[in-house]
C-alpha cells in the first residue's frame, strides 16, 4: 500500500428498500419465510438473491430489498408480522472496504472488530462517531455501515477524516 | 557545568545535528535528544521558574516525572504549554519558551527571596485573603492569578488532528522496559492477545543504562531479541511513544499515543480506549530526592537522571559532582560520572555498603561514609555543599562542586496499580510502598485484574524483576485464557544476575531532624514549592490525614501529581505526627498518570464534528434560503428566514403576518413519529396517555399528554389512528428518543403480556405544515386527494397521493389557522417542499421558522413542552384537565396526580399576561413579586414571552400561584432598572372560539 | 466505566452502549395505593453499598431492557438476567451467595 493511499474507502450506497419487522420471536420463522430469506441467527444476517434479512433483536428484523419492492413487501409482511413498515428512507448506508477497514471503524465504535470476533455475516448495532449505527460484515475486509438519515452528513464527514491516508493505526 | 562528552549517548545520532530555539536563542543538539538533554549539552541548566516563589529551576529528572523543566513548545496555534522538557523530543526548527518568568528566565522580578518566603507558608492563601471580602475579587485574586500560573494557552484553534481508537485485548502490558518485555513475552507465548505500550521512544527502559546482563548477554542485546520475537508474533500489538495513562473499572484503560512521533501524517495524538482482561503494570520505579537545604537549586538532580543523561544522550551534568546517597545505587551514578571524566565525591548516609563501594573507590571516587549533605550553596547554579553528620550534630565541612546527585532510594510506580482501587503495602526494608497483590483492583468477575510486574512490583533488582515479570505474564495469560497450559508454553523466565547490595538507610530529611530554619529551605514538592516546614506546619495545625495535609500544603497537587514528592512528604508528615508511615498512608492515585491534552480528549469531535447535528431532508434548502439556525434537541431548525436587511424580529413578524393573512409553510420533519401496532395497541395507549385513545376512530386524530409516574407532564402530541390496531404517535422534536424509550420500557418491563409493537419511524418521513386561510387551495393545486372539509374535517387523517407523492395528511393545527400536516417519505421531502412553494406562489406562500411557530401558538395560548413545563408541572396546572381522563381506572401519572402536593390550591397555574405598556416585552423567566420587606416573595414566573404582530402588542404566558383566580390583577415583575407591570388574563388571545382552524 | 453483557443479544459492550434505568424490581403502585406505599414506589430507593439490583437497557444495541445484579462497591457483576421477572431468580441469588456468602436477598428466597 502506498503511503498516500487511504486505508479503506468509504462510499455512500444508493438507496435500497428497507422494511422494519417486529414479531414475537416464535413467529419470526414464518416472517422470514414470507420474506423469502432464511431467518438469521443471533446477530447475523442472511441473504437470498437481492434480499437480506438482518437480525436486530429477538423480536425485530430488518429486511433489505430493492427499493421498488419495499412498499409491497411491507404490505404483504404485515399479514404475518406484528408490525411491518416501509422504512426505506429512514437510514443511510455506507460501504467501508479495504485492508484498513476494521481499523477505521474501530476509531469510532467500541466493538471488537478483530477477524476472530467479527466477520462476514455478522451484525453489530452500536454507536459510532457519537451516533447510533449498525455494522454488517459483508466480506473479509468489507463492511456496510448504517446510520439514521439525519446524521448521514455527519457520518460521511467522519468517515472522510477517519480514512485519511498516512495515519492508519494498522492494528487489526 | 553540564556538557556533551564523547562517552555514551545511545539515543543520539551525532551525525545528525538539529537546530532549535530556546527563548529566541538559536541552539544545537542532535537527533534523538530531548529538549532537556540538548539544553544541558549546551550548558543551559535553568529551564523554568517555580510556581509560587519563582525560584530558578533546572531539571531534576530525565523522564515523565519531571517537576521543574516545564516549557511551552511550538509557536502560534501549535504552541503547547507546560510540556516537560525531559520528554519533549527535539526536532529541527523546534521553538521552545520558558514559562512563569518576567522579564527573562535569568532575571525574574517575581522571584520571592529567602527572607520573604517565610511569609508564604502552607495555607497562606486561606489565612491571608479572607477579609475584607471585597478585596478578594478586585485585588488579591487578579494579582495572584498574574503571579502564579504556568504556560499560556494558545489563542487560535489547534491545526492538528486527533483521534480515538478502540481496542480489545486479553492482556495489556504497560511499560516496555525489560520487565514489560518479559511479561509480554510470557503472556503472548502462553497464547494471549497482548498490547504492549511504552511511553518512551525506545524499548528496554533503564536496564541497559544500569549495566544489567540478561541471559548472559548485555541487556541491550537481550532487548533487541525480545522485541524481534514480539514483533513476529501475530498476537502482539506494540507501540512506542504510547503511555498507558489510566486504568479504570472492568479493565478499561486509556493509552495516549504520540501519533506524530510514530509517523502519522497530520495527526498529533491518538487516544486508545482499551478493554483488557488483565492489565500488567511494568512501569518501573522512580528515584526519590532527598530533602536538604537548597535541594531545588539548578544542578541538583536525581542520581539516576544524571546516569540517564550520560548514557542516553552523552551529557555529563557537572565537572565536580557530589553524590548524596542512602543506598548502593548511588555508586552506579558515581562510577558513570567518574568514567566520563568528572570529579566525584560520594556522601553515603550509611557506614557500610556493598561491593560497589570498593569498586567506586578503586575508580577514584572519594567516599564519605556515615554523612549527609546539609546544604547546597549557590543561586542560579550549585557552587558547593556542606556535608556533616547524618543526625545534624557537629560541624559541617564544605565541598566545592557544580552539581549534586540525589540517590534517596526508589519508589515503584504504583499509580496504574492503584488507580482502579488496588491497595499498597509498606515495605520497611526497602522503604517503599509496593503493590499488595492480595488487594489488587478487581474486575467484573470479582477477580483481580491488575498485576504489577518487576520493578513496579517492588522487585528493584533485575534478576528478581525479570522472574516476577515473567510470572506476571504467565498468570495473566492463564487467567484470560482459563487454561492451565500457558505456563509451559511461556518458557522459563529470563535470567539476570543480582550483585550483592547492602541495605538502604531511609533519610527523609538531611540531616535527620533538621531544625525549623533549615526546614523552610528544604523542598519536598518542587513544582508547588512545598517545603519540609510546610508539611510539619500542616501536622501541627491538625491536618493529620494525608488527604487534608495534601490539600492544605498543595503537596502533590501540581501537574506532576507529586511523582517525586509524595513518599518523602508523607514520611515527613508521619515523623511530625509521631506515626508510622503505613499509618499515614498515601493519597489517592487518580488517572491520568501524566496530563493529557484537550485535543486528545476531544479526538475527532471538533469543528464540524463537535456534536452530531441532525438535519431534515430540506436542510440544504433552508440553508440556501438564509435560515437563522436554532438547535432543537439534536436537530437544527430554521428560527426564521431573513430577507435582505431584515432583523430577526422583522423576519418573524413578516412570517407570522403572511401565514395568518394567506398561507405559510413549516418544515415539521423533526416531530417524533412512533408507529404503535398490535391487538392491544389501544389498551396500551390508554395507559401511557392521560386521555382516552382506544375510543379514537380510524382516520381521526387526538391531542394527547404523557406524564411520568409522579404526575408531571413530559411530552405531548397528536395521535392518529391508522387502522383498528395501528396508531401513529407524534411527539415533540426533542422528546422522540425519550418517548420511544418510555414506551419500550413499560412494554418490556411491566406489561410484557401486551401484544403491542412499537417502531420509531421519525426519520422515515418528511413533514410540512401548510398553514393559513389559503392552505387548502395550495394543496388542492397539487391534486390527488380530496381535502375538502367534508372529506377531511378538522382533526381528520387521510392517506393518499398528493402531487404524485404517497402522502399522509393530518388536519391538525398548532397555530389556530386552517392547517394540514403533510408527511411524505423523507426522500421526497424536498420535492414536496418545492411543489408547495410553486403551488403557493400566487398566494405568496411564506416559509416560516420555529419562532413564528412559537409566537402563533402563544397567541392561541397553546403550551410548549420545555417552555411551560419543567418537570414539576402537571396537566391540571396548565389548564389541560380536559385532556386528563376521569373515566380510566389507571394510567401513568394518575396516582401521582392525587398526591397532596399536586392538588394544592396554591400551585403555580398557567395564565396569560398583557403588559400594561403594550410595547414592553417581559424578559423570559422574569419573576412576579409581591409584598414588601420580609414579606416580599415570588409568586410566579414568565414561561413564554413575545411581541405578537397579530395582536400588535406584547403577550406572555406565565405560571402564577392561584393564577386563574387572579384574572385582571396587575402583577409586578422587577427587571434590571425598574419593573414591568402586566395584567393577568386568560391564555389564548387569537380566535378563542377556534373558528379559523375548523373551516 | 462498566462492561456489561446483554442477556438478550449476548453482546458484551461498553457502558456507553447501555442506558441505566435505576433500581430494579420496584412494585408499581397505582391509584388504589395509600400514600406510604406510593411514596415508597416513587421515591424510596435502597441505594446499598454492596449487592444491588438494577435495570439497564441495551439502548444502542438490541434495544432490550434487562436486569443486572452487581456490587456497587467493587463493581463486580454477578448476573445479567431477563427483564420479565419481578424478583431475582433463584440461580441469580445463588450466584451472588457464591461470591458473597450469607447474602440476604431483599426479595426473599428468589422467584
Amino acid at each position: 500500500m502506498s503511503r498516500r493511499a487511504r486505508p479503506a474507502t468509504a462510499e455512500r450506497l444508493t438507496p435500497r428498500g428497507m422494511v422494519a419487522l417486529r414479531a414475537a420471536p416464535e413467529a419470526m420463522a414464518a416472517v422470514a419465510e414470507a420474506a423469502g430469506v432464511a431467518d438469521p441467527a443471533l446477530r447475523r444476517w442472511e441473504g437470498a438473491g437481492d434480499r437480506a434479512l438482518v437480525w436486530m433483536s429477538p423480536d425485530e428484523r430488518l429486511l433489505i430489498c430493492p427499493r421498488w419492492d419495499a412498499a409491497a413487501l411491507a404490505g404483504a409482511l404485515a399479514e404475518v408480522a406484528g408490525l411491518a413498515a416501509d422504512v426505506s428512507d429512514m437510514r443511510a448506508a455506507f460501504r467501508v472496504a479495504g485492508p484498513g477497514a476494521r481499523d477505521v471503524l474501530a476509531k469510532g465504535a467500541a466493538v471488537d472488530l478483530s477477524r476472530a470476533a467479527f466477520g462476514a455475516g455478522d451484525v453489530r448495532r452500536t454507536h459510532l462517531a457519537e451516533v447510533a449505527a449498525m455494522i454488517r460484515g459483508t466480506g473479509e475486509a468489507e463492511f456496510e455501515l448504517l446510520c439514521f438519515r439525519s446524521v448521514e452528513g455527519h457520518v460521511a464527514r467522519w468517515l472522510e477524516i477517519a480514512t485519511m491516508p498516512g495515519r492508519a493505526p494498522a492494528v487489526l | 557545568m553540564a556538557r556533551r562528552v564523547q562517552a555514551g549517548g545511545r539515543r543520539i545520532d551525532r551525525a545528525k545535528p538539529v537546530t532549535f530555539r530556546f527563548d529566541g536563542r538559536r541552539m544545537k543538539g542532535f537527533e534523538g535528544d530531548t529538549l532537556a538533554s540538548a539544553l544541558l549539552a549546551s550548558g543551559r541548566l535553568v529551564m523554568g521558574r517555580s510556581f509560587k516563589y519563582h525560584r530558578p529551576r533546572g531539571p531534576v529528572a530525565a523522564g515523565a516525572e519531571e517537576p521543574n523543566a516545564l516549557v511551552s513548545v511550538g509557536a502560534g496555534d501549535r504552541r503547547t504549554p507546560n510540556l516537560r522538557a525531559t520528554v519533549a523530543p527535539l526536532s529541527e526548527g523546534l521553538a521552545a519558551e520558558s514559562q512563569n518568568r518576567w522579564p527573562s528566565l535569568d532575571l525574574d522580578v517575581g522571584e520571592v527571596n529567602a527572607l520573604a518566603y517565610r511569609w508564604f507558608p502552607a495555607g497562606f492563601y486561606y489565612k491571608t485573603f479572607m477579609r475584607p471580602r471585597a478585596l478578594w475579587k478586585h485585588l488579591f485574586e487578579p494579582v495572584i492569578r498574574r503571579a502564579a500560573g504556568l504556560g499560556r494557552a494558545p489563542e487560535r484553534p489547534d491545526p492538528d488532528d486527533y483521534e480515538h481508537y478502540h481496542h480489545e485485548t486479553e492482556v495489556v502490558v504497560a511499560g516496555g522496559g525489560v520487565s514489560g518485555l518479559a511479561a509480554a513475552l510470557a503472556a503472548s507465548r502462553g497464547g494471549a492477545r497482548v498490547l504492549l505500550v511504552e511511553r518512551a521512544g525506545w524499548w528496554g527502559g533503564r536496564a541497559p543504562t544500569d549495566g544489567a546482563e540478561i541471559d548472559g548477554r548485555p541487556a541491550e542485546a537481550w532487548v533487541r531479541e525480545a522485541v524481534a520475537e514480539l514483533r513476529a508474533s501475530s498476537r502482539v500489538t506494540m507501540r512506542l511513544n504510547a503511555e498507558l495513562a489510566s486504568v479504570q473499572d472492568h479493565g478499561f484503560c486509556l493509552v495516549i499515543e504520540d501519533a506524530a512521533a510514530n509517523g502519522a501524517e497530520g495527526l498529533r495524538e491518538r487516544l486508545w480506549k482499551v478493554r483488557a482482561g488483565r492489565v500488567v503494570t511494568a512501569t518501573g520505579a522512580i528515584e526519590r530526592p532527598i530533602a536538604f537545604v537548597g535541594n531545588d537549586r539548578p544542578g541538583v538532580m536525581l542520581a539516576s537522571a544524571m546516569r540517564d543523561y550520560l548514557d542516553l544522550w552523552g551529557v555529563a551534568v557537572g565537572r565536580r559532582v557530589v553524590v548524596a546517597t542512602v543506598c548502593d545505587d548511588g555508586y552506579r551514578t558515581a562510577l558513570a560520572l567518574k568514567g566520563a571524566g568528572s570529579e566525584v565525591t560520594l556522601v553515603d548516609a550509611r557506614e557500610a555498603a556493598g561491593p560497589l563501594r570498593a569498586e567506586a573507590e578503586g575508580a577514584g571516587v572519594a567516599v564519605i561514609a556515615g554523612a549527609a549533605v546539609w546544604e547546597v550553596s549557590g543561586r542560579m547554579r550549585v557552587k558547593g555543599v556542606r556535608v556533616g553528620a547524618v543526625d545534624g550534630s557537629g560541624e559541617a565541612r564544605e565541598i566545592r562542586c557544580d552539581a549534586v546527585a540525589m540517590a534517596g532510594g526508589w519508589s515503584p510506580v504504583v499509580h496504574l496499580f492503584s488507580q482502579a482501587g488496588g491497595r499498597l503495602r509498606w515495605d520497611a526494608e526497602g522503604a517503599m510502598f509496593r503493590p499488595d497483590a492480595a488487594r489488587a483492583a478487581t474486575g467484573a468477575d470479582g477477580e483481580p485484574f491488575v498485576i504489577a510486574a518487576g520493578t513496579a512490583n517492588g522487585e528493584l533488582r533485575v534478576g528478581a524483576a525479570l522472574a516476577d515479570a515473567h510470572a506476571a505474564g504467565v498468570r495473566a495469560a492463564k487467567e484470560v485464557l482459563r487454561k492451565p497450559c500457558a505456563a509451559s508454553a511461556a518458557g522459563s523466565a529470563p535470567a539476570g544476575v543480582d550483585a550483592e547490595e547492602a541495605a538502604l538507610r531511609p533519610l527523609w530529611t538531611s540531616p535527620e531532624g533538621m531544625g525549623p530554619e533549615a526546614a523552610s529551605h528544604a523542598f519536598v514538592d518542587f513544582q508547588n514549592d512545598v517545603k519540609v516546614a510546610d508539611v510539619r506546619l500542616a501536622a501541627q495545625e491538625g491536618y493529620e490525614s494525608v488527604e487534608h495535609a495534601k490539600r492544605y500544603t498543595t503537596l502533590g497537587m501540581a501537574t506532576d501529581q507529586g511523582k517525586l514528592s509524595n513518599v518523602v512528604g508523607l514520611a515527613i508528615l508521619a515523623e511530625a505526627r509521631g506515626a508510622e508511615i503505613p499509618q499515614v498512608g498515601t493519597t489517592t492515585f487518580r488517572p491520568p498518570y501524566t496530563p493529557l491534552t484537550l485535543g486528545t480528549i476531544a479526538g475527532a469531535n471538533r469543528r464540524e464534528l463537535f456534536k452530531p447535528v441532525r438535519r431534515t431532508p430540506m436542510d440544504a434548502w433552508h440553508d440556501a434560503a438564509g435560515a437563522d439556525w436554532e438547535p432543537v434537541g439534536d436537530w437544527r431548525r430554521p428560527f426564521c428566514y431573513r430577507r435582505g436587511g431584515e432583523t430577526r424580529e422583522q423576519a418573524v413578524e413578516r412570517e407570522i403576518l403572511a401565514t395568518r393573512g394567506s398561507v405559510g409553510m413549516l418544515d415539521a420533519s423533526t416531530l417524533g413519529k412512533m408507529l404503535v401496532a398490535g391487538p392491544d395497541a389501544g389498551v396500551f395507549l390508554d395507559r401511557v396517555y392521560t386521555n382516552m385513545m382506544s375510543t379514537l376512530k380510524p382516520g381521526r386524530c387526538r391531542y394527547g399528554l404523557m406524564c411520568d409516574e409522579g404526575g408531571f407532564l413530559f411530552d405531548d402530541g397528536v395521535v392518529a389512528r391508522l387502522s383498528e390496531d395501528a396508531f401513529l404517535l407524534h411527539t415533540t422534536s426533542g422528546g422522540a428518543g425519550r418517548v420511544h424509550g418510555w414506551l419500550e420500557e413499560w412494554l418490556q418491563t411491566e406489561w410484557w403480556d401486551l401484544r403491542v409493537w412499537v417502531a420509531d419511524v421519525t426519520e422515515q418521513w418528511a413533514q410540512v405544515a401548510v398553514v393559513g386561510p389559503k392552505a387548502r387551495e395550495v394543496l388542492e393545486r397539487l391534486g390527488g386527494m380530496d381535502l375538502s372539509r367534508e372529506a377531511l374535517p378538522f382533526m381528520g387523517m387521510a392517506e393518499g397521493t398528493l402531487g404524485g407523492m404517497a402522502a399522509r395528511v393530518c388536519r391538525i393545527s398548532f397555530s389556530g389557522e386552517l392547517s394540514y400536516e403533510v408527511a411524505v417519505p423523507a426522500s421526497r421531502g424536498q420535492a414536496l417542499w418545492d411543489a408547495l412553494r410553486e403551488a403557493g406562489a400566487e398566494f405568496g406562500i411564506t416559509p416560516y421558522g420555529t419562532e413564528a411557530l412559537h409566537v402563533m401558538r402563544a397567541e392561541k395560548g397553546f403550551v410548549m413542552i420545555g417552555d411551560e413545563t419543567d418537570g414539576t408541572v402537571t396537566p391540571l396546572d396548565l389548564g389541560l384537565g380536559w385532556a386528563v381522563s376521569k373515566k380510566k381506572d389507571d394510567f401513568l401519572g394518575k396516582r401521582g396526580m392525587m398526591r397532596s402536593d399536586l392538588v394544592r390550591e396554591d400551585r403555580l397555574r398557567l395564565v396569560g399576561l398583557e403588559t400594561v405598556d403594550p410595547e414592553a416585552v417581559l424578559p423570559d423567566g422574569a419573576h412576579a413579586v409581591e409584598g414588601r420587606g420580609r414579606a416580599r416573595r415570588t409568586i410566579g414566573h414568565v414561561t413564554s414571552t413575545y411581541r405578537s404582530p397579530t395582536l400588535g402588542r406584547s403577550i406572555a404566558l406565565a405560571l402564577v400561584e392561584r393564577g386563574p383566580e387572579r384574572m385582571g390583577e396587575v402583577l409586578r415583575f422587577p427587571v434590571k432598572g425598574g419593573a414591568v407591570k402586566a395584567r393577568v388574563v386568560a391564555p389564548g388571545w387569537y380566535d378563542p372560539e377556534g373558528e379559523r382552524q375548523d373551516v | 466505566m462498566l462492561r456489561l453483557r446483554c442477556p438478550v443479544c449476548g453482546v458484551e459492550g461498553e457502558e456507553t452502549e447501555f442506558h441505566p434505568g435505576g433500581e430494579a424490581h420496584l412494585r408499581r403502585e397505582g391509584p388504589g395505593s395509600d400514600d406510604a406505599a406510593f411514596a415508597a414506589y416513587l421515591f424510596e430507593r435502597r441505594n446499598p453499598k454492596g449487592v444491588h439490583f438494577e435495570r439497564w437497557r441495551h439502548a444502542y444495541g438490541c434495544g432490550k431492557w434487562f436486569h443486572v445484579a452487581r456490587c456497587t462497591a467493587t463493581m463486580e457483576v454477578f448476573a445479567e438476567y431477563s427483564a420479565e421477572v419481578s424478583a431475582p431468580p433463584e440461580d441469580v441469588i445463588e450466584r451472588i451467595r457464591a461470591r458473597r456468602p450469607g447474602f440476604g436477598s431483599p426479595f426473599g428466597e428468589g422467584a
